[in-house]
Parts: structure tokens; C-alpha cells; sequence
């Protein structure tokens, strides 16, 4: 039997999200035995152009060259996955979106007609159909490799509408925004993380993304009765995932009610 | 007159910013044209923490990398602390080194084995190696898991954890974490101290040369984090001063800045800090070194995957150390007392030190923020490097050694674009 031909691209990132297969230990070599790696730079396969089954893409849509890039890999990839806050939501640089690029570029680079870039910045499902999306900041090994088994297995992968809170109970945390008035996005947030952040005693900041029907506006409204200034209110939804509707909007919503 | 021209495209890496290319003219024998050129998509994040509060600093700021955040928010919370005028306290600084110690380990047993030794050994990656070298490659990816159990103790997970703040830790692990994590490092010295052996059993190539280094200077104990820099010409500066000494410039076609120290290149990272502090290693590493009578200073940059070597077993051992003698507490961090001012803070990156600069308002909100990565500091230096490399390793030679030979010498300073250091592709055309 022919393996199933798989390839991991980046795009503009950190690189965050493919450690979530350079971090598998030997569970890697087996990923290597079980599938054919056509592509994947950081680990050394290079065949950007190969037709592979399943592709997995790495972070935002920014330059030009990204945008013609993403293209040509929709075209040579059966089932594409988008990992990542980057991949899903534009990710952290999209916070750009909210001003102008030229006077930024102006601010840093002293050559900045060399420097391309997009206007915005913009997940990946923006510009090519997107067959599953894996969310996070990062994207976890587990989340990668029940994906890819199930695929292997002809088992169509499906989104969970679980919320952080929800891990957070059932693993048994005291919850950090009734008992200490923390302003935690857990229940706005989609679950997969293990409710790494209430464990530790502080806020879920949202890296996992805003879940299905996430009531945004009614938690805003709980922060503000923990005394939360607009201000502080539309910061918390401003991070990994700021350029989501569900979060663009709540942010733009709270700074505008205070004019 | 015959001529070829080589053309050499590594999407390089650069940590943050950075895809690039090599271009490389050869004609007559002699470099016509060697440019490093860098054009990973900027992102912007001197902008994007404007007007952000310090405390969401830390956790945007480990964003800029995926395989060292913790470098990112170790230089952060130390420039905040120390414009505060804040000291954490002993707990915290025994934790801090020891959350440092796992992400050298993860990061440089990742380099070594996935990245570097391939080329040494003749493979395309790491996969195919390991069906030549089954044992090597298993004993990097225990080494690097090692490294990524510590993040996961004081950080939830390996990428971008979540446990730091200004002040502090957001939570102490327990004694029987405690006890677990330092059973499985345990497990892993003889490991480290195989894969040393091993490094030094490799027929590497290259030569000595003598170039500037920078690394951070400390009085006792082979550090992460500092206040002062020192480089091996004798010049020494607070990270105050930092500004002052080493100027960025940008060059055309790099969307990654160049550094200089007073208008000359110089290295960072894991040789230049051996070199300038191994005297400050511990006995027991000292003692290794000298039983395989590995020469420090050293100046052959292709002895850098040893110094990485090195590094993982000092950072195992200490993190084995630290762990012994672990202590709960109920007070993770202190509280945080906001003043207005310029911050500065540096610590050593797994590829060198990592300098930031933070203008704090007196709410608390960035007004301006710098940062200085160890990729854009080496890249001056990768370039002379290439330049002097290449030529004493023969112009004439056929391409395909000309091509693995750059890309060698590209990481041996472990470029943050890692992904990219790969791609080298060479089209030669003769005229």
C-alpha cells in the first residue's frame, strides 16, 4: 500500500506550532515509518511543490509571496489542515490590522521600501477553502496526532464546542474568576489545552480561540463589574486570536460604549 | 574567460523575521558577490507591544519564537524588575535558572540532532539518519523531551508556557512533581555525557579564525541572565549601555537588522559564551571537558554542535542540581509596585544574548519597545564567515559541495529561521 503523502508549510509564524511534531520524541520516527513526509522544511524535506494528501499550513497570510504561495499549495493538497492561532485567525501580528503598516515599517526598518507586505494580515481560510482547523497558541502534539490517526483510519475529524471550562472543571481547579474576581477567558474559549492556566492559578488568556456560540458580550459585562476599564476589557480579547470576529468585534464593541 | 555564477536561496531563518537566500558570484576563482539576504515576513512586534501593559508583555513577547520563548520572557520580566526596583526573591531565581536550563536542552539537543548533525554524517534530515543511527537519534529526542519536561514544570508546556510573570511564577510545582521531573533528568545524564563523546567523535571541518565575541559576564556561576557584557577583545558594559556600543543598521533586501559592536561584526551565542565563561562552569563539566581534552578558547566555529554539547550537559546537571535541593513555596512571586522609566533587560538565548528595552509609562503601558535578537547580532558575522569560509574551503570545488559546505557554515550559528536553513538551493551557471 502507498502511504499517505503528507507536507507541514510555514507561513509568517514563529515556528511555534510545528514543534508540535518535532516535539513527539520517537513518536516522530514512528509519524516518519507511518506517513511519507514529502515536505517539511525545519525538519529537512524539502519539496514545497509536492501533491501531498494532507497538508498541514503554519501560520498568517502577510506578503504577497505568501498569498501566491498558499495558492499553489491549496492546489496540490487533497485535505489541507490549518494549524495554529496564526493559520485560524491571522495570529498576534494581526493586531497590525488596527493601523497603518507603512508607518510601522518606517519605524523600524531604515530601507523600508525593501520591506512587502499585505495591508492586513490574514488567516489562511481567508483565501483557500480549509478543510479542518486546528486551534491554539500553540497547537499541541495530542492535537496533531489524533487528527492524523483518525485520518489514517478514514475517520473524518470533528470540532469540539467544549469550552475551557468545561477541562477546567473535570480536572478540578478552583475557578480563578469566581473565586478570585480574575478576568479568565475560559469560558469563551475553546478547550484542548487542559486548562493549563487555571491550574496555575491565573486567567485562561483565549490562546485556544473563541469556541462555538461564545457569549463574549456577557463576559465583558462581568469584567466590567470586577471594576475592568474598556480599556482593559478590549486588551484581554486583543492577543493571539484578536483578529477573529467574535473577538474584533467584542473588543470594538466595549471601547466604543465608552465613548 | 569562463565564469560561473552561483546562486544559493536558503529561506533562512532567522528567529523572528526570517526567510532568506544566499547569492553567491563566483568569478575567476574569487568571491565577486556574497550576500546573506534575509525576507521572512516581518511581524512587527517592537509596534505590536505598544501601548500593551507590562504584564501581558511576557506572554506576547515568547510569540516572537517558538523554540526559545522562555528567553524572550526571562529578558522581558528582568528589564520590568529591574526598573520596579523589584527582587523576586531566591525561589525565584533558583526557578528562573532552572526553566533556562530546560529550554537550552530542548533547544540545543533539537539543533544538534535535527538540524546539524545530519550534514556531518551525510544525511538529507534526521529521519533518514535515524535508520543509519537509531540510537543517536533516540537519544536526542529523549535529551530534547528532557528539556521540554522542565518547561511543562513551571510552565504548563513546552511552547510558549504559561507560568511567568513580572514578580515571579504564577504557581509552585509540589514536591512529588518535584521528585518525578528530576527522577526523569536523572535518567538522562549518562545520555548527555554519551552525546558528548560523540560529538567529539566527529570528523568536523573548518579552522580557527579569529573573530570578536560577546557574551554575558557574571563573577560566579555560568549565568542566564545578566546585567553586564563582556567580549574577549577586553571591552566590557552594562546592558544599560547597550545602545551606545552595538548599532543596528538595515540593509537592503533583509527584513532582519544588523548589528555591530563598535562598526565590527561579532559572535554570540554557545561558543562565544564557553569561550569568554567556561571558567565558571561547574567542576564536574571542567572535568569532562579536560578528559576529553577539548581546547578552550576555541575558534573554529564548526565546534559549535560540541559547545551545544557542552551546554546540554552543564544545563542537565544543573537543572538535576537545582531540583535536589527543591523546596516549595507559597509565594511564587511578589507583588508589583509600577514606576515610570526606561527598562532594560538581557538574558543568553540558546543562540545568544537576547537584549530588550522597554519605555514604560506610569500606569504601566509600553510607549516603546526594543528588541535585539542573537540571529540579527551573528548576522554580520555568518557573513564574513561565509566569505572567508567558503574561499579556504576551494572556489573551484563542484557545487554540490560548495552548497552543503555554506549551508554548514549557515548553521553553525543555529540561525532562528531554522526552517529555512534547509532549503539551500544552488543553481550554477556558467558563463
Amino acid at each position: 500500500m502507498t502511504k499517505i503523502k503528507v507536507a507541514v508549510h510555514k507561513f509568517s509564524s514563529c515556528d511555534g506550532c510545528q514543534l508540535a511534531f518535532i516535539n513527539m520524541g520517537e513518536d516522530l520516527l514512528t509519524l516518519a515509518e507511518l506517513v511519507d513526509i514529502r515536505h517539511f522544511a525545519e525538519a529537512g524535506m524539502l519539496d514545497e511543490n509536492a501533491q501531498v494528501d494532507i497538508a498541514f499550513v503554519e501560520g498568517s497570510i502577510s506578503t504577497p509571496t505568501e498569498l501566491a504561495r498558499i495558492k499553489t499549495i491549496r492546489e496540490n493538497s487533497r485535505y489541507l489542515i490549518s494549524i495554529g492561532a496564526c493559520a485560524t485567525s491571522g495570529g498576534i501580528q494581526a493586531l497590525r490590522n488596527l493601523h497603518t503598516t507603512n508607518t510601522w515599517v518606517e519605524a523600524i526598518y531604515a530601507q523600508p521600501s525593501y520591506i512587502e507586505t499585505l495591508d492586513k494580515v490574514s488567516a489562511i481560510s481567508e483565501h483557500v477553502r480549509v478543510d479542518f482547523e486546528l486551534w491554539g497558541c500553540p497547537v499541541s502534539s495530542e492535537q496533531i496526532i489524533a487528527t492524523l490517526r483518525g485520518l489514517l483510519l478514514g475517520v473524518t475529524p470533528k470540532h469540539s464546542s467544549e469550552k475551557v471550562c468545561m477541562e477546567c472543571k473535570r480536572a478540578g481547579n478552583i475557578c480563578t474568576l469566581v473565586t478570585q474576581q480574575i478576568a479568565c477567558l475560559g469560558p469563551v474559549t475553546h478547550a484542548g489545552c487542559g486548562a493549563i492556566c487555571p491550574r496555575m492559578g491565573r486567567d485562561c488568556y483565549a490562546c485556544y480561540g473563541p469556541a462555538n456560540d461564545a457569549n463574549t458580550a456577557a463576559l465583558s459585562n462581568r469584567f466590567a463589574g470586577f471594576g475592568l476599564l474598556p480599556k482593559q476589557i478590549a486588551a484581554r480579547f486583543a492577543l493571539f486570536n484578536n483578529n477573529h470576529p467574535l473577538f474584533k468585534n467584542i473588543a470594538h464593541a466595549v471601547e466604543e460604549k465608552k465613548s | 574567460m569562463s565564469e560561473k555564477t552561483i546562486n544559493i536561496n536558503i529561506p533562512v531563518l532567522a528567529r523572528v523575521e526570517g526567510e532568506g537566500a544566499l547569492d553567491l558570484r563566483i568569478a575567476n576563482n574569487e568571491i565577486e558577490h556574497l550576500r546573506l539576504r534575509i525576507f521572512e515576513p516581518p511581524r512587527f512586534f517592537e509596534k505590536l507591544l505598544e501601548a500593551k501593559h507590562y504584564s501581558d508583555v511576557p506572554d506576547i513577547v515568547a510569540r516572537i519564537c517558538g523554540i526559545c520563548p522562555v528567553a524572550y520572557q526571562m529578558s522581558a520580566v528582568s528589564a520590568f524588575e529591574s526598573l520596579f526596583a523589584l527582587d523576586p526573591g531566591e525561589w525565584v531565581h533558583r526557578m528562573r535558572r532552572l526553566f533556562y536550563c530546560g529550554e537550552w536542552i530542548e533547544s540545543h539537543a533539537l539543533h544538534i540532532h535535527l538540524l546539524a548533525a545530519p550534514d556531518f554524517l551525510g544525511f538529507e534530515n534526521a529521519a533518514d539518519m535515524s535508520l543509519h543511527f537509531p540510537e543517536q537519534v533516540k537519544r536526542g529526542l529523549r535529551l530534547q523531551h528532557a528539556g521540554n519536561q522542565i518547561l511543562q514544570f513551571l510552565g504548563g508546556r513546552a511552547v510558549h508556557p504559561v507560568g511567568v510573570k513580572v514578580g515571579g511564577f504564577f504557581h509552585a510545582p509540589n514536591l512529588v512533581q518535584a521528585k518525578q521531573l528530576l527522577g526523569a533528568l536523572q535518567a538522562c545524564l549518562d545520555d548527555a555525557q554519551d552525546l558528548l563523546v560523540w560529538l567529539l567523535s566527529l570528523d568536523l571541518p573548518g579552522e580557527a579564525s579569529d573573530f570578536t565575541q560577546v557574551a554575558l559576564k557574571s563573577e560566579h556561576s555560568y549565568d542566564f541572565i545578566g546585567r553586564h557584557l563582556h567580549t574577549n577583545l577586553g571591552f566590557d558594559c552594562s546592558i544599560e549601555d547597550f545602545a551606545t556600543h552595538f548599532k543596528e543598521t538595515h540593509e537592503t533586501h533583509s527584513t532582519a537588522l544588523y548589528s555591530l559592536l563598535n562598526s565590527s561584526d561579532y559572535l554570540v551565542g554557545p561558543l562565544a559564551r564557553l569561550n569568554l565563561n567556561h571558567h565558571l562552569l561547574p567542576q564536574p563539566v571542567k572535568q569532562l571537558i579536560q578528559t576529553y581534552g577539548f581546547q578552550l578558547p576555541n575558534q573554529n566555529m564548526f565546534n559549535s554542535i560540541i559547545a551545544r554539547g557542552i551546554e546540554l550537559y552543564f544545563a542537565l546537571a544543573e537543572a538535576i542540581n537545582i531540583l535536589q535541593n527543591y523546596e516549595h513555596t507559597q509565594y511564587p512571586s511578589v507583588n508589583v509596585k509600577v514606576k515610570a522609566g526606561q527598562a532594560f533587560g538581557c538574558s543568553e538565548a540558546p543562540r545568544g544574548i537576547l537584549w530588550h528595552s522597554y519605555e514604560i509609562d506610569d500606569d504601566g503601558y509600553v510607549r516603546h519597545a526594543r528588541i535585539v535578537p542573537p540571529t540579527s547580532q551573528n548576522q554580520a558575522r555568518m557573513q564574513a564567515d561565509l566569505q572567508q569560509g567558503l574561499t579556504q574551503f576551494g572556489l573551484d570545488r563542484p557545487e554540490n559541495e560548495l552548497r552543503l559546505h555554506a549551508e554548514q557554515i549557515i548553521r553553525n550559528y543555529d540561525p532562528c529561521i531554522s526552517c529555512a536553513t534547509h532549503f539551500l538551493n544552488l543553481n550554477l551557471a556558467r558563463v
